[in-house]
């Protein structure tokens, strides 16, 4: 039977508890809100990705033979893969699902850090592949909750640049895909050659187009923003993944939080109950020691 | 009188849907206007001004590195960067321009050199449009 003593401590143990849950509950809020943002902004990019990938589809699709470096599957020297994580953890499995996806490949398919390298952006991802000494070539760190296609622009057209210098010979990106609010699956995405442009056939219409100077200035130019394009979206997707991991993390943790209070509460009421019942027992020895 | 339906749409969102009676901008080889009944046609932008008319009245919009995309009645224009006059940082693309040609005239390499360029010349343009 516990003593009068552990009664404070268990007061204790609620107080601090729930002054944990009024945390965790804020949380969840603030993430809830950054969560229905970051998912409009995903909405608005949708316009631009789906004009952009008719329009490459088109030209791709309307001339076979024309040729560009970055439809091309060359032999895979050195592979690039394209991280998203996030800056701050207290997001449940969305960085350990990446990353543990990312590292699991990475470890099947090169034996020597030659091979490949990595771009990530978010400090988690980047103090991972620190530590574990795989190479970092690019890395963008404190990215904002909501960005928009500035912050990323520069790595984006940096990372494209790569492969068109012939750095890397394919682009791989490893994001958290936003199905819904309780839902991100991990993705692995082939992004450069963009081999998937043939399979896009049926979406694009087909009005035939005059192009001005031709396909292959045009190509030149569309490329590379088609595939910013991609990265961009990927960011999206995974920012509005972590804001809903965040929001689930922290429902969980202010669910348990309330069981943890409630237990505690019992067994703050049974000990009170002990307490008094032994006072009563001492008096009532008391009396029977004075008859 | 027939009118083409022009949207310009970036990553962030799209910027302005309307009607309009002419589109003029500058492609990569040359200036190009556009009424309704245009042949259909795609042609990359250059970092420059494009100006929608209807009737009397004339709209400018800052545009950075994007392309155009025409059917006989509608306009898209698909842009990594597009404002409005009124949306421009005066003050930021001032100092942005400030900041290129101080590089500019640091003689660095040339992958910097063509950075500083184009930096320069999105900033001009938008200093041009907010005017």
């Amino acid at each position: 039977m516990k003593c009068l003593a552990s009664l404070r401590d268990i007061q204790k143990r609620i107080d601090s508890t729930s002054k944990t849950k009024q945390i965790t509950k804020a949380m969840e809020m603030v993430s809830a809100s950054k969560m229905s943002k970051a998912e409009e902004n995903a909405k608005s990019f949708v316009p631009y990705s789906e004009k952009i990938q008719e329009v490459v589809a088109h030209i791709a699709n309307s001339n076979m033979d024309t040729a560009h470096p970055m439809l091309e599957q060359r032999e895979v020297k050195k592979s690039g893969y394209f991280v998203i994580t996030s800056d701050r953890g207290l997001a449940g499995a969305y960085n350990s699902g990446v990353l543990k996806k990312v590292y699991e490949t990475i470890q099947k398919r090169h034996q020597s850090t030659d091979e490949y390298t990595i771009i990530v952006v978010g400090r988690v991802g980047y103090e991972f592949f620190q530590k574990r000494g795989m190479p970092v070539s690019k890395s963008i760190l404190g990215m904002a909750d909501q960005p928009n296609f500035n912050d990323i622009k520069e790595l984006a057209s940096e990372t494209v640049q790569m492969f068109a210098d012939e750095e890397i010979d394919e682009l791989t990106m490893y994001y958290n895909h936003y199905k819904s609010a309780i839902s991100q699956i991990v993705t692995a995405k082939q992004l450069l050659p963009l081999t998937d442009i043939e399979e896009m056939a049926g979406s694009s219409s087909t009005s035939q187009y005059e192009y001005e100077p031709d396909q292959e200035q045009i190509l030149k130019v569309l490329l590379p923003q088609y595939a910013e394009s991609l990265l961009y979206g990927a960011l999206l997707d995974g920012k509005a993944s972590e804001h809903a991991a965040r929001m689930t993390a922290m429902r969980n943790a202010t669910d348990n939080a309330n069981d943890l209070i409630d237990d505690l509460t019992l067994s703050y009421n049974r000990a009170r109950q002990a307490a008094i019942t032994q006072e009563i027992n001492e008096i009532i020895g008391g009396v029977a020691a004075l008859e | 009188m027939k009118t083409l339906t022009v949207s310009v749409v970036t990553p962030d969102g799209p910027v302005l849907e309307d009607s309009f009676d002419m589109v003029s901008c500058k492609a990569e080889n040359g200036e190009l206007g556009i009424l309704p009944g245009h042949i259909p046609m795609v042609a990359p932008l250059t970092i420059s001004s494009v100006r929608l008319k209807l009737e009397n009245d004339t709209k400018n919009l800052a545009v950075s590195g994007g392309f155009l995309e025409v059917r006989p009645d509608e306009v898209t224009i698909l842009a990594q960067t597009a404002e409005k006059p009124a949306d421009i940082d005066v003050e930021r693309a001032q100092e942005a321009k400030q900041r290129a040609e101080r590089r500019l005239q640091s003689k660095q390499d040339d992958i910097d050199f063509q950075r500083a360029e184009l930096a320069l010349n999105r900033a001009m343009n938008r200093l041009d449009i907010a005017r």
